[in-house]
């Protein structure tokens, strides 16, 4: 009976396993593809400066020179610093969630925070240029700068935009998605581990201990797919980062990201080595979220390995 | 419960899909596509909607996606016109002729300015600048609200000792093109060291996507300047400055003073009709302001298309000019209409 199921299950699984070898593929071929192209695409502005588009923090679209620096510096000190504030607002909500409150309560909470990512990010941008922006410059930016004006991070004209500004509005945005994985991953751990910590006379906080440290490569993963998120926000960063092609030590001032030069150039670029050098500027992107996205993975290999 | 609201959902798709099927197959000869500038954009999509409750078959789709993407579309072929605030270059237009085997036209539809806004508490009245004030400032050379540059001009005005935060379009926009364009005008050093363009290095300052994210900008933050486009200064309720023209007269940016800008430019206006009118002669003309245009190829090859789009233009420059106040643009002078006009009747289908 059990073989006879079995086997005319066979065709079936043959063709359903090939459709999904395909899906697969499509995937993998996509990402080749959009490579290849901008790669193609970039080929006069690579010709142009090679690697020093990389390190030139040049960008005068009058003059042609480009390089992309600034932006690539905006990029990752925004979302780093983004997931940074986030992570452990991030496992706070979710240890609350998950570890502490009655689910009468965490429901609600749950679905308001997942309301937060829903919201769509010209509505974050929004908000940050015209509430948030002034709150930074007047509440925040003085109290940072007279408690940690010593600190070159703090130094400076306070405009209410700039650095700081972004990486926050992009903590606010990743937090869903980081504290949304991290409650599931606690959730997922047996609920007999942490029994078996109290029964041993574990107080509540070690008990949590130990479930975070059995998380800890989920936790990883939500982190990885929320910086995955702040690199390539485009909207809510353009409209608070300030959005000048520059390097400097303070948090205040304004700065640019990748995504950010893309949209707002890409759409009146006239001249062909504009155009190649903002595809090159997308390649660069790319391969920054490749590099980032490895490198994650290769932690969390590391971590779970050890566990 | 679930079924019941599944089926709900079902009979809604099932009915908006009907209702799309019925549209593409009622309307003759199809759906007019244009793209360009989105300076235009409020006064185009009132035209356009204007026009099709005169035309009903006159079905056009506009989409503001920048000039240069109007450019681009138009010379792709498309769209079946396109739009820009700064007129197509000589190279641009060679391009799109031999790409099509077509000669482009330009028609001026309105007249758009561009204002200095600022805001300085304290100082609620319009503030006079200077040419060299407003190049000082956005080359750096200008730190200061009290600077002597801008007090000498304001009499009676007291400004404060605080640093001047310049801002300015990040994105590659009409507007910046005008700006630019005016400042390299009266201002060699503007010139040589930042340029004329959509999209320029500017020395000093910080960034705004779009009109609304200057205005957002200068509104939230305190002892800033930037420049936008009357209308965004108008609809937030922001100050603007009145700006000294050739003749040294200090003028506020409103429907009268674009025209006359257009007016005295009028002897100097080419046969193509491609023509910058910043910093314009006579003693009315407020200096920071563009015509912009409609791009299409004369000879059109769908005559149904060809047509509309040519009675709309007539249209458009006569009864359409009327909408252009409320909309914060000026009106063409009477005899820009007329070569417009010219240029229209060429099209051919």
């Amino acid at each position: 009976m059990v073989k006879e199921i079995k086997s005319r299950k066979k065709l079936g699984d043959i063709i359903f396993e090939n459709i999904t070898l395909i899906f697969a593929f499509i995937i993998v071929g996509l990402v080749f593809y959009i490579a290849y192209e901008m790669f193609i695409d970039s080929s006069e502005s690579r010709d142009r400066f090679g690697f020093g588009f990389i390190f030139s923090s040049d960008w005068n679209p009058v003059k042609e020179e480009f390089g992309a620096l600034p932006f690539v510096f905006g990029t990752i000190v925004s979302s780093m610093l983004a997931l940074l504030i986030s992570l452990p607002i991030s496992i706070g909500v979710a240890i609350f969630l998950s570890e502490i409150v009655h689910k009468s309560v965490r429901t609600p909470i749950s679905f308001l925070i997942e309301i937060l990512a829903a919201i769509p990010s010209i509505i974050y941008g929004f908000w940050g240029i015209f509430v948030f922006a002034p709150f930074m410059r007047n509440t925040v930016q003085p109290m940072l700068q007279s408690t940690f004006g010593f600190l070159p991070f703090f130094k400076g004209s306070m405009y209410g935009t700039g650095l700081l500004t972004a990486s926050i509005i992009l903590a606010i945005m990743i937090t869903p998605i980081i504290s949304a994985i991290t409650r599931d991953v606690l959730k997922a751990i047996p609920v007999s581990q942490r029994d078996a910590a109290y029964a041993l006379g574990a107080t509540k906080w070690e008990a949590i201990k130990m479930a975070l440290l059995n998380a800890r490569s989920g936790i990883l993963g939500g982190a990885v797919l929320g910086l995955g998120r702040a690199i390539g926000e485009t909207m809510a960063v353009t409209m608070v980062i300030g959005n000048k092609a520059q390097i400097k030590a303070s948090l205040f001032e304004p700065a640019y990201s990748m995504a950010s030069v893309i949209a707002n150039e890409f759409a009146e670029a006239s001249g062909s080595l504009h155009i190649s050098s903002l595809i090159e500027v997308g390649l660069i992107l790319f391969g920054v979220t490749f590099i980032i996205n490895s490198m994650a993975r290769l932690l969390i290999y590391s971590v779970t390995r050890k566990a | 419960m679930l079924k019941l609201i599944f089926s709900i959902i079902l009979s809604i798709a099932l009915i908006s899909c009907g209702e799309k099927k019925d549209v593409s197959v009622n309307k003759p000869g199809g759906q007019i596509n244009g793209a360009g500038a989105s300076f235009p954009y409020p006064i185009y999509s009132k035209w356009f909607n204007e026009y099709a409750k005169i035309n009903k078959d006159a079905k056009i789709n506009y989409q503001s996606i920048g000039s240069g993407g109007g450019i681009k579309q138009i010379t792709e072929g498309t769209v079946d016109f396109g739009a820009t605030d700064s007129p197509m270059s000589n190279e641009e237009i060679e391009k799109a002729n031999t790409k099509n085997n077509n000669s482009i036209i330009h028609i001026p539809t309105v007249i758009g300015s561009v204002v200095m806004t600022y805001n300085v508490p304290g100082i609620d009245k319009n503030i006079n600048l200077s040419p060299e004030a407003i190049t000082g400032i956005y080359l750096g050379t200008i730190k200061k609200w009290n600077d002597p540059l801008i007090t000498k001009e304001n009499p009676g005005t007291v400004f404060p000792d605080k640093e001047i935060i310049v801002c300015y379009r990040t994105d590659g926009s009409g507007t910046t093109y005008v700006f630019t364009d005016y400042m390299g005008k009266v201002s060699e050093e503007w010139k040589t060291k930042v340029g004329v363009a959509k999209d320029v290095r500017f020395p000093v300052g910080q960034g705004g996507k779009g009109n609304e994210g200057v205005t957002g900008l200068v509104k939230q933050l305190e002892f800033s300047i930037g420049y936008v486009e009357l209308i965004y200064a108008l609809q937030n309720k922001l100050k603007y400055a009145n700006i000294k023209n050739q003749e040294g007269q200090y003028i506020a940016p409103n429907l009268e003073s674009l025209t006359k800008a257009a007016e005295q430019s009028l002897t100097e206006m080419p046969a193509d009709m491609r023509q910058s009118i910043t910093n314009a002669k006579g003693k009315d003309s407020y200096p920071i302001s563009s015509y912009t245009y409609l791009l299409i190829f004369e000879k059109q090859k769908d005559a149904f298309k060809g047509k509309t789009l040519k009675e709309f233009m007539i249209w458009a420059l006569g009864e359409g000019e009327k909408f252009a106040k409320d909309l914060g643009y000026a009106p063409l002078p009477p005899e820009v209409i007329g070569k417009a006009l010219e240029k229209v009747n060429k099209i051919s289908f």
